[in-house]
């Protein structure tokens, strides 16, 4: 009797854990498909400024979408950068410096001098104040 | 005559001693008044690059202080990330 408590207990914890995780999904928003799709195409990239930059000339399409993510890059920073008492320039930077650090393999990143680079396994080349 | 001569010498060579040395220590005291004002001028010059590097400094502890932030921003909003 008390083993079954226990283990319908231990069951009900499980189905909590997976109800929060069904609830938390909408929250943690993903990439649009188009911006997802132009940044493995290699048309955009991260810059060390911490905002999207064009490695191609781009279509009129991902020109607004790029603009519109920076956009909202802008407004996120600009609300941190008040939380933590800093510049919006200063927290762009340093999320710039994470960004550049988590693209993946085949996509594009901007180096200190300005050349766009193609990340690949090794550590990308970054501003030397990077973490 | 010849003696007459030779004192002459001695005297003048004498003389002429004392005025190279005078004419030494002045070109000595020129020549160190223009390496101290040379020295001056390069005291001057790192200015500059001093400046710079410790704006740089600035940032980077900045940068290291707001890397936990922008990470939790990053993966809060993973849409415009």
């Amino acid at each position: 009797m008390f083993k079954y408590a226990k283990k319908n207990k231990a069951l009900a914890a499980f189905g909590g854990l997976a109800l929060a995780a069904v609830a938390a999904a909408p929250v943690m928003a993903q990439r649009d498909p188009a911006y997802a799709a132009a940044r493995a195409a290699g048309k955009i990239g991260e810059k060390p400024d911490g905002y999207l930059g064009f490695v191609t000339a781009p279509s009129p399409a991902i020109k607004a979408l790029v603009e519109d993510i920076n956009i909202k890059r802008k407004a996120a920073y600009t609300r941190k950068a008040q939380e933590t008492n800093s510049t919006v320039e200063q927290f762009a930077f340093t999320s710039g410096c994470n960004l550049i650090m988590r693209t993946v393999p085949g996509e594009k990143y901007q180096t200190p001098s300005g050349t766009w680079n193609t990340r690949d396994s090794s550590e990308p080349v970054r501003d030397s104040r990077c973490p | 005559m010849m003696l007459y001569q030779t004192s002459q010498l001695t005297d003048r060579s004498y003389d002429a001693i004392r005025c190279k040395m005078r004419s030494l220590t002045t070109t000595s005291l020129v020549l160190g008044a223009m390496i101290g004002l040379s020295a001056c001028v390069q005291v001057a010059a790192p200015d500059k690059p001093i400046v710079i590097n410790l704006n740089i400094n600035i940032k980077q502890e900045v940068v290291y202080r707001l890397d936990g932030d922008a990470k939790d921003l990053i993966n809060q909003e993973a849409d415009i990330f």
